[in-house]
């Protein structure tokens, strides 16, 4: 059996936490969720940084109690993680103001509907008819995604010509 | 001894790290999020560094959960008891 010791055993913690965080933010489909699983994400950065700084038998870096020649642990990874912990929270406090802005506007934090709300928006504001999303095609099959024109008789990048905007409704016609 | 309170603190706060994730319940999640803050004052404590943990327990587990709670009654999540119809599964 392995040798367990302090530092192994928090490392292991931080970096699942960093890990859970991540995976959290990438597979999330609540906006919500993925503010959580970024405060995880943050905790385990925060418990990496203070680990660096640790020391074996070295005591709390606080002069004025016992013997001030005994060796203390790193405090400047403390410090930085005293104000990491305050930055952290401010940047949960925006956070939740952008979701309150986001559920204000569309009604739903969930980030499917709010891609397709998102992309009605955007439709109607350039003028055009709404773009088929990849759940529900507009026409009967859906298109290919470059154009057969663009990609003939060009050598290399940057040969396929300006893409227009907003797209011409027409060419989604069969 | 100190090595085994660690290895307890850490397998609660991966434990309940995950259920912020499997929980349908948001008020549940959020309340894990405020149990991973409290273990990591402990781990805090255990690294030698109690003004980390004194922050940490202050602000950390305590403001950042009020903030999250207040969001949730804002969003109209706070669904104690949450039957079938959560509308966000990790």
């Amino acid at each position: 059996m392995m040798s367990l010791t302090l530092e192994g055993v928090v490392l292991i913690g931080a970096l699942g936490l960093i890990v859970i965080g991540a995976l959290g933010m990438a597979i999330s489909n609540h906006l919500f969720r993925m503010l959580l699983a970024l405060v995880l994400a943050e905790s385990g950065a925060n418990l990496l940084i203070v680990l660096s700084g640790y020391r074996v038998g070295a005591s709390a870096p606080i002069l004025g109690f016992g013997d001030p020649t005994a060796p203390m642990v790193d405090p400047v990874p403390q410090v930085l993680v005293l104000t990491a912990i305050v930055i952290g929270v401010g940047v949960q406090a925006l956070a939740v103001a952008l979701l309150l802005k986001v559920y204000r506007v569309y009604g739903t934090l969930n980030v499917r509907e709010l891609r397709d709300r998102m992309d009605a928006d955007v439709a109607t504001a350039a003028g055009v008819e709404a773009d088929a999303s990849q759940d529900a095609p507009a026409g009967e099959r859906p298109l290919p995604p470059v154009p057969a024109h663009a990609s003939v008789g060009s050598g290399g990048f940057g040969r396929r010509g300006p893409v227009p905007f907003p797209p011409q409704s027409d060419e989604r016609r069969p | 001894m100190t090595t085994w309170v660690a290895l307890v603190v850490v397998v609660l706060m991966l434990a309940s790290a995950l259920a912020v994730l499997l929980l349908r319940s948001f008020v549940a999640a959020v309340a894990a999020t405020a149990v991973v803050g409290l273990g990591l004052t402990v781990l805090f404590v255990l690294m030698r560094a109690p003004d980390v943990a004194m922050t940490e327990a202050a602000v950390g587990a305590g403001l950042s959960g009020v903030i999250l709670a207040l969001a949730l009654r804002r969003l109209g999540l706070w669904r104690i008891e949450d039957n079938g119809r959560g509308d966000g599964d990790a």
